[in-house]
C-alpha cells in the first residue's frame, strides 16, 4: 500500500509539473488557460495528499474555479478589443534558464534540509483552541488568532474591486445571448449554491470548509449568472452597489475602531498624548504590539511627526 | 473484506473502468461533438458507479445522501455544459466529422 | 517521503513560474507564470509545516488559504491592467524597449 501511495505521489507531482510546463509553453493560449486549470484541479488533488483538505476546497473554486473563469472571460475580450495577432513563439533561452535551475537545484537542497524540522504552531494552536470557539483549526487560525489579517483581506479586495471599476470605464459589449438550456440551469442552480456556500460558512467551525470557501461559491454562482447574462437592475448598481461593497471592510474598521476607542491606552488611538519615547515604540516585542497590530499605525503618525 | 466491500470494490472497478474509456475517447475521438458524446455518458455512469461503490463504504445515510446529491448536480451540470459547448461549436460553424 | 515529492515539486513550479515570466512576453502568459509561482510557494510553504504521523501545522494552511484569495485578486487586477494596455497599444505585451518598426515615430 505504502508504494502505491509513493507512486501516486510522484506521479501527481510529475503531473502538476508537466502541466505547469504546458500551460506556460504551449503555443496557444486558449490551450495554456485550460491546462492552467487542470493544474489547478491537481493542486486541489496535492492538498488532499498533504492533508490539507481546508486549502483543497479553497484551491479547487478559487485557484482552479474563478481564477480560470477570469483569464478565459479576459482571453475573450482581449480578442475582442485589439491584440487577436498571434505573439511570435518565444524564443528558448537557454541563459535564464541555466541560472534558474541553478537557483532551483539550491532552493532544493534548502528545502530537503529543513524537512526534518520540528513541529510549528501545531501545538499552540492545539493549546488555545478551546477559547477560539470553533474545533476546526484552520478557521481558528484564519478567524481568531489571525483574525486582523483575514478580515483586512476585504480591503484587499475592495482594493482590487475599485481599481478595476476605475480602470474598466467603457461598458462591456452586448453579447450573443447564452440561450434557454443555461438560463434554465442557473434558475435551478442559484439557490442551490446559495445554500451550499452557507453549508459549507457553518460547516468550517468543525470540518474543513469555512468563510473563504463559501465567498468562492458565491463568487462562482455570480460569475455564472454573468456569463448567462443576467445583469443588475440598472437602479441597484449605483450607490446600492458601492454601499453593499463597503459594508464587509467598513464594519470590520467600525468594530476594530469602537474597540480602539474604549481602550485608548492599550490601543495607541489617541496618538496626541504619546510620545515617542513610549517603550511600546520601541520595542517590537512589547506586550502591547502584541495584542494590538492596530497600534503600529499611530507609531507611524508619531515618527512622521 | 465482507460482502459489501466486495460489491463497493466491484463499483468502483467499474467506475473507473468508464472513466478510462471516457478519457480514451476524449482524447482519440475526432471532432469536438463526438468528444463529447464520449465524455459525458462515460463521466456520468462512471461517477454514478462510483457514488454508489463509497455510499456503501461510507456507513450512514447521511453520506450517502449527499454523495448522491453530488452525483445529481453533476448529471445536471455536465448535461448543460455539453449543450453549451455543442451549441457554441455550431453557432462557430464547426464541421462534423465525416469519414 | 510524501512532503519531500510536493516540496520539490513546488521547487519545480518556482523554477518553471520564474522562467515564464522572465521569458514569455504575453501578458496573460505572465500572469499564468506568476499563478503558478504562487502555486509553488504554497506547496512548499504547507509541505514543510507537516510531520509525518503527526496532526498537521493549520498555522501555513490558513496562511495559503489566504495567499489564495490574494492571488485572485491579484490576478483580476493585472487582467484588467492588461487589457487596458492592450487596448491603448494593440499589443498584449509591454516594450520596455520599442523598436523602430514596433513604435510609429509621430
Amino acid at each position: 500500500m505504502n508504494l502505491l501511495q509513493t507512486g501516486f505521489d510522484g506521479l501527481l507531482a510529475l503531473g502538476l509539473i508537466w502541466l505547469a510546463w504546458r500551460a506556460l509553453a504551449c503555443p496557444d493560449l486558449f490551450r495554456g488557460i485550460v491546462l492552467f486549470i487542470a493544474f489547478g484541479l491537481l493542486m486541489a488533488l496535492a492538498w488532499v495528499r498533504l492533508e490539507a483538505p481546508d486549502v483543497a476546497l479553497a484551491e479547487a473554486a478559487i485557484g482552479a474555479g474563478l481564477t480560470g473563469a477570469l483569464l478565459l472571460a479576459a482571453l475573450a475580450r482581449l480578442n475582442r478589443t485589439a491584440a487577436a495577432q498571434t505573439l511570435p513563439r518565444e524564443a528558448w533561452r537557454s541563459g535564464p534558464a541555466l541560472l534558474l535551475v541553478l537557483a532551483g537545484a539550491g532552493l532544493g537542497l534548502a528545502v530537503l534540509s529543513l524537512i526534518p524540522e520540528p513541529a510549528g504552531l501545531q501545538a499552540q494552536v492545539a493549546a488555545e483552541l478551546g477559547r477560539s470557539g470553533v474545533s476546526n483549526p484552520v478557521t481558528a487560525v484564519l478567524l481568531n488568532f489571525r483574525g486582523y489579517d483575514t478580515l483586512l483581506e476585504l480591503l484587499v479586495l475592495l482594493l482590487a474591486l475599485l481599481a478595476a471599476w476605475s480602470l474598466d470605464a467603457d461598458p462591456p459589449r452586448r453579447e450573443a445571448p447564452a440561450g434557454a438550456v443555461l438560463d434554465m440551469l442557473l434558475r435551478l442552480l442559484l439557490p442551490v449554491l446559495v445554500l451550499a456556500a452557507a453549508y459549507l460558512l457553518w460547516a468550517g467551525a468543525h470540518a474543513p470548509g469555512g468563510a473563504f470557501q463559501a465567498g468562492a461559491v458565491l463568487g462562482a454562482a455570480g460569475v455564472l449568472a454573468l456569463l448567462a447574462g443576467w445583469r443588475l437592475q440598472p437602479h441597484l448598481t449605483g450607490t446600492p452597489l458601492r454601499l453593499a461593497v463597503t459594508i464587509g471592510p467598513g464594519g470590520f474598521l467600525l468594530v476594530a475602531w469602537a474597540f480602539a476607542a474604549g481602550r485608548p491606552a492599550a490601543a495607541g488611538i489617541s496618538a496626541g498624548t504619546r510620545r515617542r519615547s513610549d517603550p511600546a515604540d520601541r520595542d517590537p516585542g512589547h506586550p502591547v504590539h502584541r495584542r494590538h497590530p492596530g497600534s503600529a499605525v499611530p507609531g507611524l503618525a508619531a515618527r512622521r511627526r | 473484506m465482507t460482502g459489501p466491500d466486495y460489491l463497493s470494490a466491484l463499483l468502483l472497478l467499474a467506475g473507473a473502468l468508464f472513466f478510462l474509456a471516457g478519457t480514451l475517447g476524449l482524447l482519440r475521438f475526432p471532432d469536438v461533438y463526438t468528444r463529447l458524446h464520449a465524455l459525458t455518458k462515460a463521466d456520468n455512469v462512471g461517477l454514478g458507479l462510483i457514488v454508489l461503490g463509497l455510499a456503501l463504504q461510507s456507513g450512514s445515510w447521511l453520506v450517502a445522501g449527499k454523495l448522491v446529491l453530488i452525483w445529481l448536480l453533476v448529471l445536471l451540470a455536465g448535461a448543460s455544459v455539453a449543450h453549451l459547448i455543442a451549441r457554441g461549436a455550431r453557432q462557430r460553424g464547426i464541421p462534423e466529422w465525416r469519414r | 517521503m510524501t512532503a519531500a515529492f510536493y516540496a520539490l515539486a513546488g521547487v519545480a513550479l518556482v523554477v518553471l513560474g520564474l522562467y515564464g515570466l522572465s521569458v514569455q512576453a504575453h501578458l496573460l502568459r505572465k500572469l499564468l507564470a506568476v499563478n503558478i509561482l504562487g502555486s509553488g510557494v504554497f506547496l512548499v510553504l504547507v509541505s514543510l509545516g507537516g510531520q509525518p504521523g503527526a496532526a498537521p501545522d493549520p498555522v501555513p494552511h490558513a496562511m495559503v488559504i489566504t495567499g489564495i484569495v490574494v492571488a485572485v485578486s491579484a490576478t483580476a487586477l493585472g487582467l484588467v491592467l492588461m487589457l487596458k494596455v492592450a487596448a491603448a497599444s494593440g499589443r498584449p505585451t509591454l516594450d520596455d524597449a520599442p523598436k523602430e518598426d514596433r513604435c510609429p515615430k509621430e
